[in-house]
């Protein structure tokens, strides 16, 4: 916990932030001030205005009205580069990698190393591996090419990309989403070694346990403004931080887990499965109504279980049937049709139709059933989206609006919506809550919830062990691509999963 | 990131806003083409003032329709091909195919004592047969349309060349010429057929299940595949598709000169895809325009048709055609920035 508000002049002082997009207004009046050497975290819903608030620090955004301080002079970035040059580094959530460079290029994109003109490939790649070195990932070789590299992989290069220049704060919009709980400390320790030497962090996370670990001071952003400023970390207790944010308490989130009826016959029956050549056969089914829950790493064969079952990947041998039937294997036709529909883990690059409108996303695999003879019937469309909108109290609630306008918590909305309208008998989630804040994900959970009870046969991969524990009636741990436990989720605490995915010991 | 939370709705809400087809008409057909149909103006102004009645003229305009005919109709298929992110550069050479394919002697001699019909029936399906290869190598052979349709861009050509033997073959049936290069009240039926064609893809493309598939391909390939969507075949019938539109304007274009040859359409598909792009379909997918691409083909047929009234060279004509290109790109850039942000 080091230098707090007043102890040292601000580094950062952000006055009476004003941006507007048409029809909206993302920030209104907001004060914001980080001071040298401090990790300030800011906590807000999805769409409270916590992207744009950094956008504008970043020079992405312009802002229409308000004065920024940076190091004792007023700033006025009309470009990410003028916000660089005057030491601010920013990491974005969605990672903005060029995946076919390698790890050293990544980093210095941008400056490039030079020597009399020509890119000095030496110097880069030994600068890059001090710098990887320096943030516990001496593994990650400088020459690998980024796309190769696992989400987390990534997240350290443009990391590593932010360091590489002179900075004197650092912009981390959800750094742990797609990290360990290992990786995420070897995080942490890289943050601490920073603002020893007087970098300020601006850290964004939905974790709560990890601004008690890391942060020392708090802004809380809801609907655009700042609804509390400069709360010491120390002295705040979450549940005062989650009312600053949604404006009510949060007893629990997560519904209670509806009784199973144990004679319910299986929906879907995946038997001796083999992902990929020498992985061991996997085995399982799940009821009607039952949330059966796949917890383990990233990384641990998750989502390729996921996949194989959907049939976006084709598996070596073994069956997926559904109600019996069995399902042509590699084929994402056949298992829509046979009832299955998949949430993907990423949102915007496997989900969403991004430059279309709500209507065109949520019709996107029944658009058949809109038809008359092969002709859509664009009211009808208009119906049955708005009635998606409304049962999933969707905002903006508009359906010819396009899906990149929305925040996290509304887009995977729209996903579930597809599969609500189409119908389905069996429902893959892949990390159903990824980027979505607490108040969007009690709803989320609510809608899995109903939906289990509606008879719909239900999987959720996720990273968070509580969501598994908390919404599913059966848990499967998995490791090294292999089921290493199954157990009913009542019977299992998160202590005993993480000792499981560690050890990938057989139970 | 609304500040006020929108009121809850009302189940009386939910009602679908009326949008006459006027203002449909109004509100995207013009809005979203401003800068096309501002550049059209402004075209037609300059014939007139460069060649005054002799551009105005009725007689003129036809010409300008006739010539804008053929490159419309493939335009038509390649802006399916270009909003599923793809590329068609063989259009121009399955179009000579087409062309000499069905007006070889022993061709239209069967045409001539059956029926006309069966020339462009023959045209429509050597150029529908040589997309769905295309479109076979390009979905399920994973090789990318730019080297399929490279490719078939020089084996169709040959090919016709070889079926021709080089030589120009005029058509001598004369139901055929009659039908096709006739007039109805007084419009070629080349023209009309360009219409049909137009409006017909208009539909396909805005109103029906392929449509709304092919921008779902275009903007998200995965999304689509894992929506169940049948990427590979939809993809195949959208080459066959370009490939039938090249059909057509082979038959058109017979019935334009009177003749088979192997020379036809050469250079088409660089035309065919500056007009779909000048007219806002993006080359990267998912966003295409059927009423863009019909206004990008009229403004170069117009361009060429006041150039040639005005007895400047055809070199003049393609500077300006670059210009153009740019010029329009440029100004559907500024306008779609503009509109993201409405």
């Amino acid at each position: 916990m080091t230098g707090l508000a007043g102890s040292h002049p601000a580094l950062l002082q952000m006055r009476g932030i004003e941006k507007r997009f048409p029809g909206i207004i993302a920030l209104h009046q907001v004060t914001f001030d980080v001071a040298p050497g401090e990790v300030h975290c800011l906590l807000g819903q999805n769409g409270a205005g916590k992207s744009t608030l950094i956008k504008v620090l970043a020079g992405v955004h312009q802002p229409n009205a308000g004065r920024i301080v940076f190091d004792g002079q007023d700033v006025d970035f009309s470009s990410p580069d003028d916000a660089i040059k005057a030491g601010i580094g920013t990491m974005y959530q969605e990672l903005d990698l060029v995946e076919s460079l390698t790890v050293a290029e990544n980093i210095f994109l941008g400056h490039e190393q030079t020597r009399g003109g020509f890119s000095s490939r030496k110097s880069e790649q030994s600068k890059a591996r001090e710098l990887l070195a320096r943030l516990g990932h001496p593994e990650i070789s400088p020459d690998m090419e980024v796309g190769e590299l696992s989400a987390a992989g990534q997240q350290i290069v443009s990391m590593a990309r932010a360091l590489s220049r002179e900075v004197k704060l650092i912009i981390m919009d959800e750094p742990s989403a797609v990290l360990d709980s290992e990786e995420v400390a070897n995080l942490f320790d890289t943050v601490r070694t920073l603002t020893a030497n007087g970098v300020a962090v601006i850290y964004i996370s939905h974790r709560l346990e990890e601004i008690r670990m890391i942060g020392d001071r708090i802004t809380v952003l809801k609907d655009g403004t700042a609804a509390a400023s400069n709360l010491l970390v120390s002295e705040t207790p979450n549940a005062e931080l989650i009312r600053y944010m949604t404006g009510r308490t949060i007893s629990s989130i997560f519904p209670p887990v509806r009784s199973l009826d144990e004679r319910t016959p299986p929906v879907l029956e995946v038997k001796d499965l083999v992902i990929a050549p020498g992985h061991q056969p996997i085995s399982f089914s799940v009821r009607a109504g039952e949330i059966l829950g796949l917890a383990g790493l990233v990384g641990s064969g998750r989502s390729e279980i996921l996949g194989a079952v959907y049939g976006s990947t084709k598996a070596v041998s073994g069956s997926v049937a559904v109600d019996g039937k069995k399902i042509r294997s590699g084929s994402t036709v056949a298992a829509v049709n046979a009832g299955m529909g998949l949430c993907p883990e990423e949102r915007k690059s496997q989900a969403l139709l991004l430059d279309d409108t709500l209507i065109a996303n949520f019709t996107l695999p029944s658009i058949g059933r809109f038809a008359t003879a092969g002709f859509t019937d664009g009211a009808r469309e208009y119906r049955a989206s708005m009635e998606q909108i409304e049962k999933l109290e969707l905002r903006p609630a508009d359906p010819r609006r396009e899906a990149r306008t929305l925040s996290g918590g509304n887009q995977q909305k729209i996903v579930l919506g597809r599969w609500l309208s189409h119908g389905c008998r069996v429902l893959l989630l892949d990390e159903p809550t990824r980027g979505v804040d607490v108040g969007a994900r009690s709803e989320i959970y609510q809608l899995v919830s109903e939906l289990a009870g509606s008879g719909i046969a239900i999987i959720v991969v996720s990273s968070e062990l509580e969501e598994v524990l908390g919404l599913c009636h059966q848990v499967l741990v998995v490791s090294e691509q292999r089921i290493v436990h199954r157990a009913p989720a009542g019977e299992l605490s998160e202590h005993q999963i993480l000792d499981l995915v560690m050890e990938g010991s057989t139970l | 990131m609304s500040i006020s939370t929108p009121p809850k709705l009302e189940r009386a809400q939910a009602v679908v806003p009326r949008r006459s087809a006027m203002k449909w008409l109004l509100d995207a057909g013009l809005r979203r083409n401003l800068g096309l149909i501002l550049a059209l103006v402004l075209l037609c102004a300059l014939g007139v003032l460069t060649a005054g009645d002799r551009f105005a003229d009725s007689n003129n305009l036809m010409t300008i329709l006739r010539l804008a005919a053929v490159t419309g109709v493939v335009s038509i298929g390649a802006t399916f091909v270009i909003t599923i992110a793809g590329i068609d550069l063989s259009v121009g050479a399955i179009l000579a195919l087409a062309a000499v394919w069905a007006t070889t002697l022993s061709g239209q001699a069967f045409a001539e004592s059956t029926s006309w019909i069966f020339m462009p029936l023959t045209a429509m399906l050597i150029g529908a047969a040589a997309g769905l290869l295309n479109g076979i190598l390009i979905a399920y052979g994973k090789v990318v349309s730019f080297i399929t349709t490279l490719a078939m861009m020089a084996a169709a050509r040959g090919l016709a060349e070889i079926i021709s033997d080089k030589k120009t073959q005029l058509i001598t049936v004369d139901g055929f010429l009659q039908a096709v290069g006739g007039e109805v009240f007084g419009i070629p039926v080349i023209v009309v057929i360009f219409v049909v064609v137009a409006v017909a893809g208009w539909v396909l493309l805005n109103r029906t299940t392929f449509g709304r598939r092919t921008f779902a391909i275009g903007g998200n390939p995965e999304a689509a595949r894992l929506a169940g969507i049948k990427v590979q075949r939809h993809t195949a019938l959208v080459y066959t598709l370009a490939g039938l539109c090249a059909g057509i304007g082979a038959f058109m274009l017979m019935a334009r000169t009177t003749t088979g040859s192997a020379t036809h359409g050469t250079g088409l598909e660089l035309d065919v895809i500056a007009a779909v792009v000048i007219g806002g379909t993006l080359l990267s997918g998912g966003r295409g325009s059927i009423f863009g691409t019909v206004l990008g083909v009229l403004i170069f047929s117009a361009l060429t048709n006041i150039f040639t009234l005005n007895n400047l060279s055809l070199s003049v004509q393609l500077v300006a055609k670059g210009a153009i290109i740019v010029i329009a790109v440029l100004i559907q850039r500024q306008l779609a920035i503009r509109q993201s942000r409405t």
